[in-house]
C-alpha cells in the first residue's frame, strides 16, 4: 500500500486563529476587489466592460512600444497592449469609451496595415461588445452566484445543520474572495471566463468542504466522550489523505492545462487551480474551525442517533 | 454471492450506445460507413464552437424607433402625392416628430378637404388640440407604433436569413433574442467583413430628383474628400431650399483609385424604392465594369416608365442607404421596367449589391452591440492545445493512480476512460457545442471522477485496516462513501445548473458539460467499478486486494 501519510494527529483545529488571520487578509482583498469591480477600476474584461479587443498574429516578431506608437500616432492611444512572444501574436484591447459603432477593431487593422506594411498579419479574433451587453452580462452573473449559493446553502442545510451550511458557504465564499483578490493584486484581467472559474471552483471547494463534513456527522453521532474540538480534529486527520489525493489529481489536471492550454484557457485554469489550493486549505483550516465558533450548537445531528 | 449480469449488461449497453452517438463527431470514420449504416445511425453529433472552428458572432438591435420614423416618412411622401393628385394646394407636409405629421395650408377649405381623407389614412388620428384653422396634425396610432415594431424585427430577421442564405454558410443560425434583439452566427467564415457589412446594410433603394434649377444658388464645391461631408453640411445649415436635402455621390479618381464625394442638392420627395424590385443581377459593362442591372414588378415598371417620361433630360439619382450611386440625365421615357445602378464597383461589390437587392431592404437600421470573430488559424490551435493539454492531463492521472493503488488504480482508470466516453457520446447525442470552456469542463469532470474512485479507495482502506475480509471491506467502503459522493455531486450540480440558467454562450456550453459529467461520474462511480470489484470476488476468493 502506497501512501502519501499514515495516520495522521495533527492539531488543525488548535491552529485555528493563525488561519482565520491569513484567510482574514485574503478576504479583505477580495472585498475590495469586489468594490473596486463594482466601482468599475478594476480590470475587468472587455466582455464585461464594453469594447473592443483585437488579436494580431504576425509573420516577424512586432516590438510593443513600435506598435504601441504607431496607435497612437493614429489616434489610438489608450490601448493596451500584451504580446504572446514566441508566437509574434499582440493582443490589443480598447475600453469601453469607444463606441462599437466606430468600428475600432477595423481601424486597428488598418493602423498596423498602413504602420509594419512588411510584416504581414491574420486576425487572429476580433471582439467587438457595446456596453450594454457588458452590463447584462455583469447581471446575470451576479443573479448565478447568488442563486448557486442560496442552493448550496439550503441543501447543506437540509443534508446536515444550518451552522454546516453556513459554515461551508462561509469558506466557500472565502476561496472566491481569495481567488478575486490574487486576480485582483496581480492585475490579471477578469473575464467572463475567469467568473466561470470562480464559480467551478465553488462548487469543487464545496465538495471538499462535505466530504470533510461528512465525516464530521458521522463522528459525531458516534457520540464519542471527546470534546467537540477533538471530534472535528480526528474527523480531518481521518479524511487528510483523501483531501491531499484528490487535490492533487485535479492540479496534475490543471497544470498542464494553464501550463499548454493556450492563452484563452491559461487564466482559466490558473484561476481554478488557484481556488483547489485554496478550497484544500479552507475545508481543513476554515470550515471546520468555523463550526466551533458556533458552541453548544449540538443540534439534531446528535440527538437523532 | 451478488448478481452482477445485470450490472455488465448495463455497463455494456452505456458503451455501445456511447460509442454509437460519437460516431458521427468523427467524421472520417462516419463517412467511410456504408450507406445502409449510415441511414439507421444518429447523423449529427458534437458541433465545434465558434471558439474551436472560428466564425462570427453577432448580437445585433434593431433602431425600432427609426422603424416607425421610416414608416411615418412613408405615409408623408404617399400623402404628398394624394394631394398632388386631388390638386388639394398645401403649403407643406412633414414629419414633425418621430409619429407626427403636420400639414400646412391657405384656408380652412382646405382643411375640410384633406379631412375628408383621413378615411384613407386609418393608422393615424388627428389631434385637434394642436391644429388651427390653417394647420393639421395627424399622430400615428399607438397600436400601429406596436405593429410596426413588433414586425420590424421580423422583416430584419427574414431579410438576414434570405441574404445569409444567398452569401452561401454552412449551418448559420439567425435567431431572435429577447424583445429586440437578433443572433447570428456564421461557423467558419471566412470573410468576415464582408459577411457583416452584407448583413448590417440597410440597402434602402431610392430613385430621387436632383434639384438642378437651386444647386447653383448653394455654391457647393465640386468635389471633397471621402469623410468631410459635414463640413459642406455646416455650410449650406439653413439655406437649404424647403424640401430639399444634400446627398453625397461616391466617386473613384480613374488613375489612383481614391474615393472621393460630389454633393448634390436632391429632392426629398422619393419617386420609388426598392420595394418594387422583382430581380437584381450583376452585369459586365463594355468596358469590363461589372454594374447591377435591376428588374421592377409589373406596377414598379409602369411607375418607372411614367417617371422617367415626366422628367426627361433631368437628372435622376439612384440613392442606396442615402449614398447616391449614379445620377443620370434621363434621356427619354424608359419602358420595359428595367434599370442599371452604375458606379466603380469591384466584382464582389457588385455581386453583394445584387444580394442585398434581392433580399430587400432592412425596415430600420441595425445596431451591432456585440461582434465576436475568431480566425480560423486561431480556432485550429485552441483545439490543439486543448487536446494536447487534456491527454496529458488524463496521462498524469492514469499513471497516478496506477502507481498509488496498483490494481484498484486500473479499476479506477478504467472508470476514467468510461467517464470519457460516456461523456463525449453524451454531448454527441444532445448535439451539444463543444467549446474550450467546454474542454475545460471534461478535465474537471475526469478530474472530480478521480476523485469519487480516491473517495472509496480511502474507504476500502480503513475498512482493510481495521481487519475485514476483503469483500466486506469493499462492500463497507462502497457504502459508506456512497452519502459523501452523493452530496459531493449535488453541490456541484447546484453551481452548474446555476451556470446553465444564467450563462451565455460559452459558459453555457461549460455548465452543459459540467451537468452531464456530474451525472455520469456518479454512474461509473457507484455502478461501473463496483462491479468489477463484484466480478473479482466472484471469480475467486481474493485473500489480498491490491490497492
Amino acid at each position: 500500500m502506497l501512501e502519501i501519510l499514515r495516520k495522521t494527529d495533527i492539531d488543525f483545529m488548535g491552529k485555528r486563529r493563525w488561519a482565520f488571520l491569513f484567510s482574514g487578509i485574503m478576504v479583505v482583498l477580495g472585498i475590495v476587489a469586489v468594490i473596486q469591480v463594482a466601482r468599475g477600476s478594476a480590470n475587468l474584461g472587455i466582455d464585461f466592460a464594453g469594447g473592443t479587443a483585437v488579436q494580431l498574429k504576425f509573420d516577424q516578431a512586432i516590438r510593443v512600444d513600435e506598435a504601441r506608437k504607431a496607435l497612437e500616432a493614429n489616434g489610438l492611444a489608450d490601448a493596451e497592449l500584451q504580446e504572446f512572444g514566441q508566437e509574434n501574436k499582440l493582443l490589443i484591447r480598447l475600453k469601453a469609451s469607444t463606441t462599437i459603432e466606430e468600428k475600432v477593431a477595423e481601424r486597428v487593422v488598418a493602423v498596423f496595415t498602413k504602420e509594419f506594411p512588411s510584416n504581414h498579419f491574420v486576425v487572429d479574433s476580433s471582439m467587438e461588445i457595446g456596453p450594454t451587453i457588458g452590463q447584462k452580462l455583469q447581471q446575470d452573473a451576479l443573479i448565478a452566484v447568488v442563486i448557486s449559493f442560496a442552493g448550496i446553502i439550503f441543501y447543506v442545510a437540509a443534508r446536515f445543520e444550518l451552522r454546516f451550511g453556513i459554515a461551508a458557504a462561509l469558506a466557500t465564499f472565502h476561496d472566491v474572495l481569495a481567488v478575486l483578490g490574487a486576480f485582483y493584486v496581480l492585475d490579471k484581467e477578469i473575464t467572463l471566463l475567469v467568473v466561470t472559474a470562480l464559480l467551478t471552483l465553488a462548487g469543487y471547494s464545496m465538495t471538499d468542504t462535505v466530504v470533510v463534513f461528512d465525516r464530521i456527522r458521522e463522528n459525531l453521532r458516534m457520540r464519542r466522550r471527546d470534546t467537540e474540538e477533538t471530534i472535528i480534529n480526528n474527523a480531518v486527520n481521518q479524511v487528510l489523505s483523501r483531501t491531499i489525493v484528490t487535490s492533487l489529481t485535479v492540479v496534475l489536471v490543471l497544470i498542464p492545462l494553464a501550463l499548454a492550454g493556450g492563452e484563452v484557457l491559461h487564466d482559466f485554469s490558473l484561476a481554478l487551480l488557484w481556488g483547489v489550493i485554496f478550497g484544500t486549505y479552507s475545508s481543513i483550516f476554515v470550515a471546520s474551525p468555523l463550526l466551533l465558533l458556533w458552541p453548544g450548537a449540538s443540534g439534531r445531528l446528535l440527538k437523532r442517533s | 454471492m451478488k448478481k452482477v449480469g445485470g450490472r455488465l449488461t448495463l455497463l455494456a449497453l452505456v458503451v455501445v450506445m456511447s460509442v454509437i452517438f460519437f460516431i458521427p463527431s468523427y467524421q472520417p470514420f462516419y463517412q467511410a460507413l456504408p450507406g445502409w449504416l449510415k441511414r439507421v445511425m444518429p447523423n449529427k453529433g458534437i458541433t465545434l464552437g465558434l471558439d474551436l472552428q472560428g466564425g462570427i458572432h453577432l448580437v445585433m438591435e434593431v433602431d425600432e424607433e427609426r422603424a416607425v420614423e421610416i414608416a411615418v416618412d412613408r405615409s408623408v411622401v404617399s400623402l404628398q402625392d394624394l394631394l398632388v393628385d386631388k390638386k388639394i394646394p398645401v403649403e407643406s407636409v412633414a414629419r414633425t416628430g418621430p409619429t407626427q405629421i403636420t400639414i400646412q395650408f391657405q384656408n380652412a377649405e382646405v382643411k375640410a378637404q384633406i379631412q375628408k381623407m383621413t378615411d384613407d389614412y386609418p393608422t393615424f388620428s388627428e389631434t385637434e388640440s394642436a391644429g388651427s384653422a390653417n394647420r393639421l396634425v395627424w399622430e400615428l396610432r399607438a397600436i400601429e407604433v406596436k405593429r410596426i415594431k413588433d414586425s420590424a424585427i421580423n422583416q430584419a430577421l427574414e431579410t438576414i436569413r434570405n441574404r445569409i442564405d444567398q452569401f452561401g454558410v454552412a449551418e448559420p443560425m439567425v435567431q431572435r433574442q429577447g424583445l429586440k434583439q437578433i443572433v447570428v452566427q456564421l461557423p467558419g467564415v471566412k470573410e468576415p467583413k464582408r459577411a457583416r457589412d452584407l448583413i448590417k446594410e440597410t440597402a434602402l433603394l431610392e430613385f430621387k430628383m436632383l434639384d438642378e434649377d437651386n444647386q447653383p444658388k448653394l455654391d457647393l464645391p465640386a468635389r471633397i474628400p471621402k469623410d468631410k461631408e459635414a463640413d459642406v453640411l455646416k455650410q449650406v445649415e439653413g439655406k437649404l431650399p424647403e424640401g430639399d436635402q444634400i446627398l453625397f455621390e461616391r466617386a473613384f479618381e480613374k488613375d489612383t483609385g481614391r474615393e472621393y464625394r460630389i454633393p448634390y442638392l436632391v429632392k426629398k420627395r422619393v419617386m420609388l424604392t426598392g420595394d418594387v424590385l422583382s430581380d437584381a443581377r450583376v452585369s459586365i459593362g463594355q468596358f469590363n465594369d461589372p454594374y447591377v442591372s435591376i428588374t421592377f414588378d409589373a406596377k414598379g415598371g409602369r411607375e418607372f416608365e411614367r417617371i422617367t417620361g415626366d422628367n426627361v433630360k433631368k437628372r435622376m439619382a439612384v440613392v442606396l442607404d442615402n449614398t447616391i450611386y449614379s445620377a443620370p440625365v434621363i434621356q427619354d421615357r424608359i419602358t420595359g421596367g428595367r434599370a442599371q445602378i452604375t458606379g466603380t464597383f469591384s466584382m464582389q461589390e457588385a455581386n453583394d449589391l445584387a444580394i442585398v437587392l434581392r433580399a430587400g431592404a432592412l425596415p430600420a437600421p441595425l445596431k451591432i452591440i456585440q461582434d465576436l470573430t475568431v480566425g480560423p488559424s486561431l480556432g485550429k490551435d485552441s483545439i490543439e492545445k486543448g487536446v494536447q493539454a487534456t491527454l496529458f492531463a488524463g496521462a498524469m492521472v492514469v499513471v497516478f493512480m496506477i502507481v498509488y493503488y496498483r490494481m484498484s488504480g486500473v479499476i479506477a482508470d478504467f472508470a476514467l476512460v468510461l467517464n470519457l466516453l460516456c461523456l463525449i457520446g453524451a454531448l454527441s447525442a444532445l448535439n451539444a457545442t463543444l467549446t474550450l470552456p467546454g474542454i475545460a469542463g471534461i478535465v474537471l469532470t475526469m478530474g472530480m471522477g478521480v476523485d469519487s474512485n480516491v473517495l472509496i479507495f480511502e474507504r476500502i482502506r480503513e475498512e482493510l485496516r481495521l481487519g475485514k475480509a476483503v469483500r466486506l471491506a469493499v462492500d463497507g467502503g462502497y457504502d459508506k462513501a456512497l452519502l459523501t459522493i452523493v452530496d459531493s455531486h449535488v453541490t456541484t450540480l447546484i453551481t452548474g445548473v446555476a451556470l446553465f440558467l444564467f450563462g451565455t454562450g460559452p459558459i453555457k456550453g461549460f455548465a452543459v458539460t459540467l451537468c452531464l459529467g456530474i451525472g455520469i461520474n456518479l454512474f461509473t462511480a457507484l455502478i461501473g467499478t463496483k462491479v468489477i470489484f463484484d466480478l473479482l470476488n466472484q471469480r475467486r476468493k481474493v485473500e489480498q486486494l491490491s490497492i
